[in-house]
């Protein structure tokens, strides 16, 4: 094998923009045809691979096949990366699947939450031997990584994308096949240590699982969620476009069947300007005048705590086609995105301040995966002088875009268009490491001419 | 565009304009937010001779060395009708064909003029579009054309070769070791930016005259010595987001018209060379005229503008923040200067409202700086 | 690193015109007969040896040049002589061994020395590598392939954080100092240490003008500069060519001359640089972490003896799929360790954690030395607990325990973060180092100033597999897995 063979880059079907007339059966052909893709694996085959735009289903489509598999007698194992999804697994899987026995590999320092706990068929240990009865056993891949001596047909390896592929070796001779499961367009695991050494090589530890995957096992199947049940008609088209330009989707639901009402009055402040704005459109830019700050800007802070606030004040209810007569939106509804930790802490004293606890507040790293009614961003570029990197990384704005069923209010200074017109354009090149779309600059242009058209000025 | 050309040629005064080539025009997006060398670049002003006329003379030479050994190289690679190189292009690409045309371009007749060059490329490669069918063909030191703030700029890519799956392929020849697959990131990415300006003028090329701008391919062809040897390799590079960010800094360009009405008037870069060519202008008074216009100094221009050290010396007397580079202004918010910073940091000076988080920021840090002795 | 505290001492080093300290301590271990190695190399090419300069002695500096760089017998030629220093150099380290006996392991010999190799510059550093992948596959009989083995260990162990066998000046200087320049600035050794010594009656800032024109102060390579192979190398190389051409031993012996004195020209002013940041280092107290990564350092060197030796492959050319993983895994744990261990070591690199909330310090106001806690297993164990008032912005991390550098065996965990007006209350638990019930070891008193860091993270890691058992999913074995290869564990 020629190890610095490119990695697979040329792999994703071209975007087919053909409409979708009946998005419930497009997206049920797609779980359909993963599984049958799954049933017909015979004895050299190593599994299936499957894209999934954010809320395209990911979950119901891991619940289908993990189903599939109990049911045709095997046993699986389930490898997630991180405690919270291996435990919000969990709890769908014993609510479809009430007579399968699972299990719950657990480290020693971690105390499942009490939904785990009181799950009748599930067991929790700390050693796969005590979860030798068990149909499925579900654990992060840090704590499979220390299972010796165990074997299973097959594994599916749930949030692939985040997984760093030096975590996928060690875990790799558990399981002779895999459903690899993930959204292609987040952010990129990463490691401190800057070394040229494995550039360009196809299993270079710090690319993802996915990638390193296919670049040895060019002939698994890839599939594609074709529709995001999560995102509203409004925010869809605009993610799929600037996000996944070669891999569209759409929304699941049409224009209308979401949508946000207020019980109370609003008031002419530029907090409920941008509330009624949001409502209207699905989107809003809360822009602040223009000015260098700190990343702890203390009024972006201020106003991406007061409009949260706020929408829970003016009694925001959500309309949608699970709640078609309303259901008021909560703090655990709610949630603010940003691309720093000083940042979310910040916030969070903010909303202490406030009187308003519930609401969550994290880094995109962290809000990765997760779903919420309203999102409030702060702007990853909002007050710099430069634009680096880092806050230039299409992952990251696509995080904070897209984990939203109603809503998406994004905070920034004004000026982020002169920043990204100053930024020049300086994404190194390497040999045999495939060029990674979208280039984020074309992303956050994407996504800042559609908010333009939704701003409200705001002051200090 | 006549009148921002005339505006553009008052700016530069009595000096012939710097003509672009394919360096100088990926250049323009090293620093794009500078408006002092967006205007400098649009005007066609000599950067080079500018900065040593007000006492800032560049170091832009290259090694003799490197400049032989990239041309060897490429003779050796271009050798018995680039015979080394097809046998690679059938490799890599799959050629199927035995032999290819080779179609030296460097010369018309006697006349070597840009234009008729340019010309005669056209006609060559527009031929080779509409007979598809023909066999493969090296294009050598083809001239191109490409439209930069209403000039035109020639340049010349090292070779174009057809007919690779019926495209164009642009091929760079570059003498930098690829060792083990691995090449250092900088020298690739400058092959990239480059090749992309090329792609771009061949596309403009064929659009102009109704033909299929995709039928230049994004995949230019890098040709390189490998390991320790001179046996040359062939790397495919994909230039899609080079090729973006090429159209993005020629569009921004047109834009120069904004800038140049900011400007006051009477501002220009006039060297007033006189007979001899060597410039008359009054030092003091050109760095005046340079100063009108802002700069966004960052200290990686040292390595693309001839211009760097005046900027830096202007951003030193100015107190400013620039000097230590873009990541220490990030970290000190709305503060420019190291006088202000340390004020706030000191006590000395009362921040204004808008200081008040990065005022407590320094002054803690001040304070732990104290407490250490 | 690059804090708040950083930026402050740049721009107080900007503003005084002298470089400013950021560490008290020095981070890396210093041997008294360190082998200094300036090399330069031909523009243009990959690795094409235009001369060096190489010794332990500042006076007398071993001196290599190749009259014509190109020229293959030359280069190897070249690198013999080096390998007759470098080689030298490294077996006299292989002197005195002292026996290791780690808890629950086999004991062990390893070399009471080692080598440690200075260069100017990252670039440098780099270079040593690529010549050490240029000529550790020849075939030769003599000692090249065997240099560029060593070449190879050295470059490799450079990546390692903590390491000293192998470390650029620039590297040690400007973790040690903050000046007024930039970091590209910075990367340039003669303008760097003009800020941290500057000659005597002008500033650092002065000093650091004057170094930045490469007539006067050559730059320290490798590549050299662009106007002297213009007008001075090339004229001297062309003349060795006609000699040689000419077969004129005579006039090529003198032409020969003419390359080094030129070449000589170039080496000998970073030459001395070299030594006058090196003494100026040496004039730093070590820290206290030092020694134990000293000592890693001289097992891995013993372990690359013993590999030698007993005749094992040179380096490969890449890692294959495990070892790439174990590497990248044994240099995260390095610079994670390494980065916690120098704030404990260190009040400087403390206190800059202390602004981003990565430490924290303040006094205490509260205490409970004689608090117990009953465990999920029904134990009652003591566990004091302390309140701290802090002005700091104090991040928090789940799970991280902190240790104040004054009682480094006692480690506590923040349970409560507590803001009114005048900054914040932590409530701190000791969790371990607090003693037992009968015999509790003192903990902290109301009123005395305490700082706290992370704990350095212990060692221990992953068991990956061997690479002949190389998963479906990063290609299978390598070819030739049989043999050991790749990163040493």
């Amino acid at each position: 094998m020629d190890a610095r063979r490119p990695a697979a880059g040329v792999r994703r079907t071209p975007g087919s923009r053909a409409v979708i007339e009946d998005p419930s059966a497009a997206s049920q052909q797609a779980v359909e045809s993963v599984l049958a893709d799954m049933a017909r694996a015979g004895d050299g085959d190593r599994g299936v691979v499957v894209d999934s735009p954010p809320g395209a289903g990911k979950t119901t489509l891991v619940v289908r096949a993990a189903r599939a598999l109990t049911e045709s007698g095997e046993t699986t194992m389930i490898i997630a990366q991180t405690n919270n999804q291996v435990d919000d697994l969990i709890e769908r899987l014993a609510a479809e699947l009430p007579d399968v026995p699972l299990g719950r590999l657990s480290a020693e320092a971690y105390t499942p939450p009490d939904g785990v706990n009181r799950l009748a068929n599930v067991a929790v240990d700390t050693g796969i031997d005590g979860l030798g009865e068990c149909r499925i056993v579900l654990g992060t891949a840090a704590k499979w990584a220390r299972v010796r001596d165990h074997h299973r047909r097959w594994a599916i390896v749930d949030e692939a994308y985040q997984m760093r592929s030096d975590a996928l070796l060690l875990v790799a001779h558990l399981f002779d096949r895999g459903l690899f499961v993930g959204d292609p367009g987040q952010l990129d695991p990463f490691t401190v240590v800057e070394t040229a050494r494995w550039t360009g090589l196809s299993y270079d530890p710090r690319l993802n699982a996915i990638d390193v995957l296919l670049a040895h096992n060019e002939e698994l199947p890839t599939h594609r969620l074709p529709v995001s049940w999560r995102l509203p008609a409004s925010a869809a088209p605009l993610v799929s476009r600037a996000f996944y330009p070669f891999t569209g989707f759409q929304a699941g639901t049409s224009e209308g069947t979401r949508r946000l009402e207020f019980t109370t009055r609003g008031l002419r402040s530029p907090l409920d300007d941008t509330l009624e704005t949001a409502r209207r459109a699905g989107w809003a830019l809360h822009e602040l005048p223009a000015r260098h700050t700190l990343r702890t800007d203390p009024q972006a802070a201020e106003a991406a705590a007061g409009l949260a606030a706020r929408l829970l004040t003016r009694g925001a209810v959500a309309v949608c086609e699970r709640h078609p007569d309303g259901r008021p939106i909560g703090p655990g509804d709610i949630a603010i995105g940003v691309a720093h930790r000083d940042q979310a802490d910040q916030i969070r004293r903010a909303l202490a301040a406030l009187g308003v606890p519930g609401i969550t507040v994290d880094t995109a790293n962290r809000l990765q995966g997760r779903e919420f009614e309203v999102v409030v961003v702060v702007h990853p570029l909002s007050g710099r002088r430069d634009a680096t990197a880092f806050h230039l990384e299409a992952g990251r704005l696509c995080v904070l875009t897209s984990r939203h069923r109603q809503a998406c209010i994004v905070v920034a200074r004004a000026g982020i268009t002169d920043l990204l017109d100053a930024y020049p354009s300086t994404d190194p090149i390497h040999l045999n490491v495939p060029v990674k779309f979208p280039d984020g600059w074309e992303a956050h242009q994407a996504v800042l001419t559609q908010l333009t058209a939704h701003r409200v000025s705001a002051p200090d | 565009m006549d009148s921002l050309n005339t505006r553009l040629a008052a700016l530069r005064g009595g000096t012939s304009p710097v003509g672009f080539s394919a360096r100088t025009i990926a250049g323009l997006n090293e620093n794009p937010g500078c408006a002092r060398r967006a205007l400098l670049d649009a005007s066609g002003a000599d950067k080079d001779r500018i900065g040593a006329r007000v006492g800032f003379p560049g170091r832009f030479g290259q090694s003799p060395f490197a400049l032989a050994r990239g041309r060897v190289f490429e003779e050796q690679i271009k050798a018995n009708g680039a015979a080394q190189l097809l046998r690679l292009l059938r490799e890599k690409l799959g050629l199927t064909i035995e032999e290819a045309a080779y179609l030296p371009l460097e010369d018309v007749g006697d006349n070597t003029g840009r234009e008729l060059r340019a010309r005669h490329t056209t006609a060559q490669l527009l031929r080779a579009a509409r007979e598809g069918d023909d066999a493969g063909t090296l294009f050598d030191h083809p001239m191109l054309r490409l439209r930069v703030a209403g000039c035109t700029a020639y340049l010349e890519p090292d070779l174009v070769a057809f007919q690779v799956g019926g495209r164009f392929h642009v091929v760079e020849i570059k003498s930098f070791a690829v060792i083990d697959g691995q090449v250092d990131g900088e020298q690739v990415t400058a092959a990239a930016r480059q090749a992309a300006v090329y792609v771009l003028a061949l596309r403009e090329l064929l659009a102009d005259h109704g033909l299929d701008p995709e039928t230049v391919s994004h995949e230019v062809l890098l040709v390189t010595p490998a390991d320790f040897t001179n046996r040359p390799v062939v790397s495919l590079i994909d230039v899609r987001k080079q090729l973006a960010a090429v159209r993005r800094v020629l569009a921004r360009m047109s834009r120069v018209e904004t800038l140049l009405d900011a400007l006051p008037e009477g501002v220009s870069f006039d060297l007033a060379p006189d007979d001899d060519g060597d410039p008359t202008r009054d030092p003091a008074e050109l760095a005046a005229a340079l100063h009108q216009i802002p700069a966004r100094y960052r200290p990686g221009c040292r390595a693309h503008c001839e211009l760097a050290a005046f900027c830096r010396d202007e951003a030193r007397c100015a107190d400013s923040l620039d000097v230590f580079g873009p990541a220490v202004g990030g970290m000190l918010g709305g503060v420019d200067t190291v006088c202000a910073a340390l004020g706030l940091a000191e006590g000395t000076r009362a921040p204004a409202e808008d200081e008040a988080e990065i005022a407590r920021a320094l002054r803690h840090a001040e304070t732990l700086r104290s407490g250490l002795g | 690193m690059s804090g708040l505290l950083t930026v402050l001492e740049k721009m107080h080093a900007a503003r005084t015109g002298y470089a400013r300290p950021l560490r008290r301590f020095r981070h890396h271990h210093l041997v008294d007969e360190p082998l200094v190695i300036v090399p330069l190399k031909l523009a243009g090419e990959a690795a094409a040896p235009l001369g060096c300069a190489v010794g332990t002695d500042p006076d007398e500096p071993v001196l290599l040049t190749v009259p014509q760089p190109r020229n293959r017998d030359l280069q190897h030629a070249f690198f013999t002589d080096l390998a007759h220093v470098v080689l030298g150099y490294v077996a006299a380290r292989q002197g005195e061994t002292e026996e290791v006996v780690p808890r629950g392991g086999e004991p062990r010999l390893r070399y009471a020395d080692a080598p440690q190799i200075l260069v100017p510059n990252r670039p440098a550093l780099d270079h040593l590598g690529l010549t050490g992948r240029l000529t550790r596959f020849q075939e030769t009989e003599d000692d090249v392939p065997l240099l560029g083995r060593w070449l190879t260990f050295f470059a490799d162990r450079a990546e390692y954080p903590g390491s000293s066998l192998a470390l650029a000046l620039t590297d040690l200087l400007t973790a040690q100092w903050a000046t007024g320049q930039s970091d590209l600035e910075d990367a340039n050794l003669a303008m760097l240490l003009a800020w941290i010594c500057p000659p005597e009656g002008t500033t650092g800032a002065a000093a650091a003008q004057v170094a930045e024109n490469p007539l006067d102060f050559p730059p320290a390579g490798p590549a050299t500069d662009p106007d002297f192979d213009g007008l001075v190398l090339q004229p001297a190389v062309q003349g060795y060519d006609r000699a040689v051409d000419a077969g004129d031993p005579v006039a090529a012996a003198r032409a020969e001359a003419k390359v080094r004195e030129a070449v000589t020209s170039q080496l000998m002013p970073t030459w001395r640089l070299m030594w006058k940041g090196l003494r100026r280092l040496r004039e730093l107290p070590e820290a206290a972490g030092c020694e134990q990564r000293w000592a890693a350092d001289r097992d891995r060197f013993t372990r690359h003896v013993d590999r030698i030796a007993e005749g094992g492959p040179p380096q490969p050319r890449h890692d294959h799929a495990v070892a790439a993983a174990a590497r990248l895994a044994t240099l995260e744990r390095a610079q994670s360790r390494f980065e916690a261990q120098q704030a404990v070591d260190d009040p400087f690199v403390l206190a800059e954690l202390r602004t981003t909330g990565e430490a924290f310090g303040g006094t205490v106001v509260a205490g409970e030395p004689d608090r117990t806690e009953v465990t999920a297993k029904g134990r009652t164990v003591l566990r004091p607990r302390l309140t701290v008032r802090t002005e700091d912005p104090v991040r928090v991390d789940d799970d991280q325990a902190y240790v104040c550098p004054d009682r480094p065996k006692q480690n506590v965990r923040i349970r409560e973060i507590a803001e009114d007006e005048s900054g914040c209350l932590l409530v701190l638990d000791v969790v371990s180092g607090m003693g037992t019930v009968k015999k509790p070891v003192p903990i902290p008193e109301p009123g005395e100033t305490v700082r706290y860091t992370r704990v350095p993270p212990q060692w221990g890691g992953q068991d990956f597999p061997a690479p002949e058992e190389t998963p479906w999913t990063h290609g299978g074995p390598p070819p030739g897995s049989e043999e050991p290869q790749g990163a040493e564990q």
